[in-house]
């Protein structure tokens, strides 16, 4: 079975050229003027062909709230924005804690075959706090990291540990940065708008103080921290310090903190709440500088669904998130099109870097032998995010019903065509 | 133009001209409720549901007096009979009520936006009668009402609100208004409780004798001791006192016909000593109770015509 790609401009991380894409089975076999014969042809002119994104921050919900969404309708999700691979946050119920729950997750995605599903385990069991998981058996199992992701590990002794021990397994930590003697019960950035809403907020420097003790820890270990959906300019400084001197230490942002800022509360409207909160103008304008100058290492979403009974509901009363999946091309392309980030730059956070973060040396690029996962993406492509286009089983998007610009028009997983807009193929 | 919403959620909602026209008609009930028939026909046959998912007594009653005087059923849902307890959503409950045919909600809810948010789900008025640290328009219009009573007018009024201003839905309620005014507003209280205050516009004091320099009229907020959050508290109820307590002696700094408001119930010896708590020459808290009453019936009174299109 061979597929090709016709007339596309290819973008990877360093280079831009017009040529097509050879695809046998799940591989690229050829980059070429020519015009190999082919199974199938992909008229692809006027768009560009991206490796297919890497999301290693995403939550699925399953096993345990598999009506907020699942690993099905999940990999359907991811699809649809493009993403070919993505990594499950460990806050399932029961917590995948342990080989188990890990084996049986890549199972249950395997056999829907969209993605790769890469877990992340948990850090402590159960997600408590305490003592460490089975890392070298659930790495084994096909986890790719250890995070407590909704929740940070609040005892530094606990992190030292899974940074020593992480390490020796050839893994690294995710913490979600966050102070908690300073949360204060807070739903929201602490600042003049949390003033103004009168709606408690919790300052950034929950965030900063956090990352500061793990970037220290990290120095002490000599483990791999990387720091998860960053949200304070000041996060920035702190992770450029602890670059400079040698730390192992790495970074993602989410496109919400770099799209939206807490002015958007104004309403109370809950799809706006998400932890970390959205900052102020001037955390947005660090985290696109932040993107141009290479302190951010990822693009990742932090797809986070909640049913519409969770969400609709009093501020406070509301969790914490939103959905990403499928907008992150539409708001990572607004980078672009604001000249923060070039394409290629796009590709190597959204794509390259993840893939070498997770050390997937098959990933990442357009180039021949590499694995076909494919984005094939239109960035003039304008269109309404509405409740046919949403895969998700949740609605908690602000941007639902919303005009996006730029999509992807097919993705390609393994050489196989798993979604096309606006129908699934597969 | 009158005031032409069903709701009151917000005072930044209110012009100057709404103001007035509310504090006229709320002059016509405050004569009314000095009858011996204290009643108007005006509600008859509506239901108006006094919905109070965080408790307060005063509020209630308040706005529980005020619906009967306009001769409406009032009927009081509280917090403690309510079934949000059993899980229901707040939505399915206001939803439930108002399928019995009910015509107005008075709201208070310990959420902040929780009024508007019930507005935006029902065709029945909303009254906010406060939202968790939000607003408290009908206090608000209460303490307007009261002070324009003493002065005469709002021209070259300065205003202090002191204590805790981050938490007071008293203080953003009367804040808004006062700014649509003209009212020159000072705000001062404990550090913890300030931070951010700069975004209301108000000027801010560094210590009780700026505060009280120079106003016309002290709103002296409620210290909320039964507050359990996972904020730390202020050191003591003594020293607060001392730093944030308004006494007699220290009056002398506030202009001669000063007056003083509290949204009550008084924490004594607190915020405010008995001193001044009793003088009733400069605390006019129990005007406020009583103005309370006919605030809230020109509210409702305006609302309901809103509603009807009358
Ligand atoms: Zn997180």
């Amino acid at each position: 079975m061979r597929t090709l790609i016709k007339n596309g401009m290819i973008i990877n991380a360093n280079d831009s050229k017009k040529a097509n894409v050879l695809i046998e089975n799940d591989k690229i076999v050829d980059i070429t003027l020519d015009e190999p014969k082919a199974d199938n042809i992909i008229d692809a002119n006027g768009k560009l062909i991206m490796p297919g994104l890497i999301d290693i921050h995403v939550h699925f919900r399953d096993p345990g709230f598999e009506y907020k969404d699942d690993i099905i309708s999940g990999s359907e999700t991811a699809v649809a924005g493009g993403v070919t691979a993505c990594c499950p946050m460990a806050n399932t119920n029961p917590v995948n804690d342990n080989a188990t729950i890990t084996r049986d997750m890549i199972k249950k995605a395997k056999k829907r075959g969209l993605i790769d599903l890469m877990p992340i385990g948990a850090i402590t069991n159960g997600m408590k706090g305490g003592s460490i998981t089975e890392m070298g058996e659930m790495s084994e199992a096909g986890c790719v990291a250890f995070s407590d992701d909704g929740l940070p590990v609040s005892s530094s002794d606990v992190m030292r540990a899974a940074l020593e021990y992480s390490a020796f397994h050839g893994s690294f930590i995710i913490n979600h940065s966050q102070d908690c003697s300073l949360c204060r019960n807070g739903h929201m950035n602490e600042g003049l708008m949390s003033m103004k809403l009168g709606i408690k907020g919790m300052p950034r420097e929950q965030e900063e103080i956090m990352i500061s003790r793990d970037m220290l820890l990290a120095k002490l270990t000599g483990g791999h921290i990387h720091i998860a959906h960053v949200s304070s300019g000041w996060s920035l400084k702190l992770i450029e310090t602890a670059k400079k001197e040698g730390i192992n230490i790495t970074c993602e942002v989410c496109p919400h903190h770099f799209t939206f800022d807490d002015s958007y509360l104004e309403g109370y409207d809950t799809n706006y709440k998400m932890s970390p909160p959205l900052r102020t103008k001037d955390d947005v304008k660090a985290m696109r500088e932040g993107l141009r100058n290479g302190i951010i290492d990822i693009i990742c979403t932090d797809h986070a669904p909640h049913h519409l009974d969770e969400k609709e509901r009093e501020f406070d009363k509301a969790p914490f998130g939103i959905l990403g999946l499928q907008t992150l091309i539409p708001l990572t392309l607004n980078l672009v099109r604001d000249g923060v980030i070039s394409l290629n730059k796009m590709v190597e956070l959204t794509s390259l870097n993840p893939a070498k973060l997770l050390k997937l040396n098959d990933r990442g690029k357009i180039e021949i032998g590499y694995l076909a996962d494919i984005a094939i993406v239109d960035p003039e492509f304008e269109y309404i995010y509405d409740e046919n286009l949403n895969k998700s089983k949740s609605k908690n998007s602000p941007l639902l019903g919303k005009k996006l610009k730029g999509a992807a028009i097919k993705t390609i997983k393994s050489g196989k065509l798993v979604y096309d807009f606006p129908n699934v193929v597969v | 133009m009158a005031y032409s919403k069903k709701n009151l959620i917000s005072t930044k909602d209110l012009s100057s001209d709404d103001i007035f026209q509310i504090l006229n008609l709320a002059k016509h009930y405050k004569n009314l409720n000095l009858q011996n028939e204290k009643k108007s026909p005006l509600l008859k046959g509506v239901t108006v549901v006094n919905s109070f998912f965080e408790n307060s007594t005063r509020t209630r009653t308040s706005f529980e007096i005020a619906a009967k005087r306009l001769s409406s059923d009032a009927i009081n849902f509280t917090a403690s009979s309510s079934s949000t307890n059993k899980g229901e959503t707040l939505i399915d409950t206001i939803k439930n009520i108002e399928s019995m045919k009910t015509d107005i909600f008075i709201m208070r809810h310990s959420s902040s936006g929780a009024a508007k948010f019930v507005a935006s789900h029902t065709p029945s008025c909303v009254i906010n009668a406060g939202d968790g640290c939000n607003e408290h328009p009908t206090q608000a219009l209460l303490d307007l009402f009261t002070i324009y009573e003493k002065f005469g007018s709002f021209d070259n009024l300065v205003v202090s609100i002191i204590g805790d201003i981050a938490h007071s839905r008293v203080a953003r309620s009367n804040i808004y208004a006062m700014q649509t005014l003209g009212i020159k507003i000072k705000l001062f209280g404990p550090p913890q409780m300030m931070q951010y205050a700069s975004v209301f516009g108000c000027e801010i004091c560094k210590d009780m004798d700026e505060a009280v320099r120079g106003s016309d009229a002290i709103i002296m907020l409620r210290i909320q001791l039964e507050r359990s959050d996972d904020e730390t508290p202020f050191p003591s109820i003594r020293e607060y006192s001392r730093y944030f307590g308004l006494s007699k002696n220290r009056m002398k700094q506030a202009k001669d016909n000063a007056i003083i408001l509290h949204p009550g119930p008084i924490n004594r010896g607190v915020e405010l000593n008995s001193d001044v708590a009793d003088d009733t020459r400069i605390s006019n808290i129990l005007s406020q109770v009583e103005n309370g009453v006919a605030i809230r019936m020109a509210i409702l009174d305006i609302v309901y015509k809103n509603l009807k299109g009358l």
